[in-house]
Formats: structure tokens, sequence, C-alpha cells
């Protein structure tokens, strides 16, 4: 049976994939709170200066334990292939809309398999650094010089999460169908083949077998 | 002391009060007086209300072993050979040095929790602290201490409240052999001169004042024997300085970072704005009439005969 929509992602693979973004906005808001002054401002969602501090190491482990739920459902799709390369040097035509002089990418483009790696990088450093700047727990078993250097690649990559996060936000705002996708799960055909054409034919070649009237017609 | 006299404070990026002239105060420890009687711990403990665990002897005259949240000052006995193979006792107050640049104050991300006073003094604000132990990172002389209580960083607050109403403080008033003395910042260099030439004379040759530039100098100094080796007395640092991780990042890194994240969001409005989103244009797949009608005849609906023959 064919069907209009597609099913990108299942509800399970959605449900993690937006505990993450709500974690990352919590533990991110929070981490700003405590990176510059003029932000300081944001400890007060999280109910003042302490509980800032008490909670974001919290929900930043937490964000990582969901995230490796992510990570176990999607590394095999970010397998980088030979298409990825030709389309991330023809990038500067992605980036103006025109999809046709790029070669047919798979379920994620090379964009979105550098952001998963990038996410995965960062989210392994803010952990491990993290837990060494942790001072209820951890601090006491590590040296000062550790410790400076955890606190700036801490730093360098909450950052780094960050950038990445606004980028993957706006590429959800710019490429209309992928913020419902996730939510809702589904996305059309014509989407699905004009962005992740590889993915496209990989998942309709399973109803070939039934194929157009016009070939057996 | 007034809230005029605040002239630095940790997480603001304004310039504080700074209309009013303080002098600058300082407390001058002569290391080469000091008899190690631990009366100003004492005092310490005394004025400030503070009462740390009684610990074990571990087999030094360190008592206790380390500074905490309730001991603000401590003295470090260091046994020294010569090389002429004499013994020197070297018996150094161990405390915060209120750096003129002080590296705690440089990491606090919390407005207010620390403070620096015209005078110099350089306070913790309990009731603004976090908690974060970011102060422990960036200070260079290993001073600050977090309560396991309260979860509050704490550390000697060169009695504020007393030389806020022109006393001295607390360790000073008590020393018996008037190896601490405190007062303006010069006269206390002056003194220490007075004292370096009276140990030169009788063979320190060495001898000198600790008030390390690194840190923009201390309101906090010492007298030394060996001013060549401060290392000698319990690991005094040579050159103290802020660590040049902490100064990367609580320092160019925050406005820069701040600054590479509002351009991200702005390149994406820009973009959206000029070149506009990607959409799909639903007849790029011919079929029924209502796109929102999932089940239309399905052979129609997967008809494209563009694709037709591709593997």
């Amino acid at each position: 049976m064919i069907r209009k929509h597609i099913l990108r992602y299942t509800a399970n693979q959605r449900t993690n994939h937006w505990l993450v973004a709500i974690l990352f906005f919590m533990a991110g808001l929070s981490g700003l709170a405590l990176f510059h002054p003029a932000l300081f401002w944001l400890s007060h969602l999280f109910g003042g200066g302490p509980w800032t501090r008490i909670l974001h190491p919290y929900m930043g482990v937490l964000m990582f334990l969901l995230f490796l739920g992510l990570v176990l459902r999607f590394w095999r799709a970010n397998y980088f292939i030979a298409n990825d390369r030709t389309w991330l040097r023809r990038i500067d035509r992605v980036m103006v809309n025109d999809e046709e002089s790029v070669p047919p990418v798979g379920k994620y483009n090379a964009g979105q398999k550098l952001l998963f790696w990038t996410l995965l990088l960062c989210m392994l450093g803010l952990l491990f650094t993290g837990l060494v700047i942790w001072r209820a727990w951890f601090s006491a078993y590590f040296g000062i010089t550790v410790i400076r250097w955890a606190m700036l690649l801490h730093a360098l990559a909450g950052f780094v999460l960050i950038l990445s996060i606004i980028v993957h936000i706006y590429a959800g705002i710019w490429i209309k169908g992928s913020v419902s996708a996730m939510m809702h799960g589904w996305v059309s055909r014509p989407w699905a083949r004009k962005h992740h054409e590889l993915w496209y034919r990989e998942i309709t070649r399973d109803e070939r077998p039934d194929p157009p009237l016009s070939k057996k017609g | 002391m007034a809230s005029q006299d605040i002239v630095a404070r940790s997480a603001t990026t304004t310039v504080p009060s700074s209309v009013r002239n303080l002098e600058e105060v300082a407390k001058l420890i002569d290391t080469t007086k000091c008899i190690g009687c631990k009366a100003c711990q004492v005092a310490c403990s005394e004025w400030n209300e503070l009462r740390d665990e009684v610990g074990h002897n571990h087999g030094t005259y360190d008592n206790p072993q380390d500074l905490t949240a309730e001991t603000w000052t401590l003295m470090r006995f260091t046994e020294h050979e010569t090389d002429a193979g004499n013994l020197e006792w070297l018996i150094r107050k161990d405390g915060c040095m209120h750096c003129a640049e002080p590296g705690c104050l440089a990491a606090c991300p919390s407005p207010g929790a620390i403070i620096k006073h015209a005078n110099g003094i350089v306070d913790f604000n309990q009731d603004h602290c976090i908690g974060c132990g970011y102060c422990i990172t960036g200070c260079p002389f290993n001073i600050p201490r977090i309560s396991q209580k309260d979860h509050k960083a704490y550390k000697c607050t060169l009695c504020s409240d007393r030389v806020a109403v022109g006393l001295e403080p607390a360790c000073v008033k008590t020393c018996p052999t008037g190896a601490i003395v405190f007062g303006t910042k010069e006269d206390m260099k002056e003194h220490a001169a007075e004292r370096i030439v009276d140990l030169k004379s009788r063979g320190f040759d060495n001898a000198g004042l600790y008030d390390p530039a690194g840190v923009g100098g201390t309101h906090v100094m010492y007298v030394l024997h060996h001013a060549d080796t401060p290392k000698l007395y319990a690991g005094l640092p040579v050159d103290p300085v802020i660590s040049p991780l902490v100064s990367l990042w609580k320092g160019v890194s925050k406005p820069l970072a701040l600054l590479a994240m509002g351009a991200a969001v702005l390149a994406g409005f820009f973009h959206y704005v000029r070149i506009g989103p990607n959409r799909v244009e639903e007849d790029e797949l011919p079929h029924g009439p209502d796109p929102a009608v999932h089940e239309v005849d399905p052979s129609v609906h997967t008809y494209d005969p563009k694709r037709e023959g591709r593997p």
C-alpha cells in the first residue's frame, strides 16, 4: 500500500529529539548565565544564582544521556558518502535554494552530518570537562591546572554547541517542512525527493514491486 | 565600608563608583620576626566567630592542615637547610593576599559576589555568592575555599569590618612580636624597606619585599629573608599572575563569543530576508487534486514519468 506521506521520524525519535532540545535550552541558558555577566539575569529563570549553579550540571548530564539516545538512533544515517563531498563543495548553491545543482543526498545531507558529529564532539567535551569543574562532586580529584583547562574547554564546547544549534534551528526555519517532520513525523513525497533524494529512493524502492500502471500496464 | 568605596565588582562591565579617593592599606607580614605562635590564627578565629573542626596531627606544626572555609589564615612551617648547613625555620602566615588585580574577581560570574574596595581590600559577599568555585579557579594563591555547610566561598576579609571603623585587622592587633603590621600601603613599604636594610646588615643578602607585580601588587605583603626564592616558604609563587587560561576564559572569549552568537542569529535572519525560505513546490510531483487527502488512488499517487526507469 502506498501512502501519500513518508514517515521520517517515529514518535520515539521525535520525543527523544525534543527532550534533548528542551534540556539543551535549560542547560544552555543556565550555562550562558554563568558565562557572561550580561546574561546573568538568565539565572532568574532557574530560581536564582545558587539554583542555577546547582541545576546546570544535572541538566547537562541528563542532556548528554538523552543525546546518546539520538546518537544510537541516527549514527548510521550520518556516515559520509561520496556525494557529500560534492554537496559540501557546492554549498553556495544550496545556500541560494538551488538544490538542482547539487548531487542527491541520503537521509541527511553533508551539513546535517557535520552538525551531528560536531554535536557529539561538543557533548562529549562538555560532559568530561563539566565533571572536572563540578565542585559539588568531582573537582576535589583534580589539580588546578586541569580545572582551568576544563573551564576553558567547557566554555569553548558550549560556545560551539550553541552556534551549531543556532545554525540547526535556522535550517529548520529555512527549509520548510523540516520542523513539521520533527513535530509530527511526516514529510511529503516531493519534500523527500527534493531534499533527500537517495533516501526517498530507498524508502520508495520497496513500493516498486507494485510498480506504476504504465509499466506492467 | 561605604558602597561609594567599591571600586571593582565581579561580573560587572561598567565602571563602578570611583569619585572618592581612599588611601590604599596593606598588611605587612615580616616572616623574619614570626615565632609561629599562631596567635594570629586564634585572633582571626575569635574576631570572625569561626570554629574549625579540630583535626589530627599529621607530623608537622601546621594546624589545621590547610586553609578551609573556617580557617582564613594559617601558619605554614617549613624547615629549610641553608647551603652552610644551618637549619632555618621559615614560617609564613598564609591567607588572602588582596591582589590589586584579583583573579577571583575576574573569574566570578555572580555580580557583586566579589568586590574590591578603594583601600585595596578584596571582599567576598556570601549573600551574592552562588558557590560555583570559579574564584578558586581564578586565584593564583590557592586561597578561597567553598564551605561544605552552605556551599559559599570564604577567605580572609582583611577584617574589612574592623578597618572600616579605623581598627587594624585582628591578627595584627594580637601579634606579640610585631611581625604583622598594618597601615597605608606606602607606609608599609617604607617600613619594609627599613626592615630589609636591617636584615641585609645581618647577613640576609637576599632579604626583600614580596609585593608581586604580576597581580598588580598585593595588599598583604611579606618581608622574606630569601626574597629571591619565595618558593621556600611553603610554595609561595615566585611570579604569581592570573593564569592565561583564566584570562582567556573570562577575558576576550566572553565578548567575542556573545558577538559570534549574535552574528549567527543575524546571519540567519538576513539569509531569510535576502534568499528566503526553501519551499517544496507541491506540483513537483503531479498527483490528485487534494494533497491533504491521504487515501488517493495509490498507483496514481507515486507515478512519476521523470523518475521512471531509474535504479
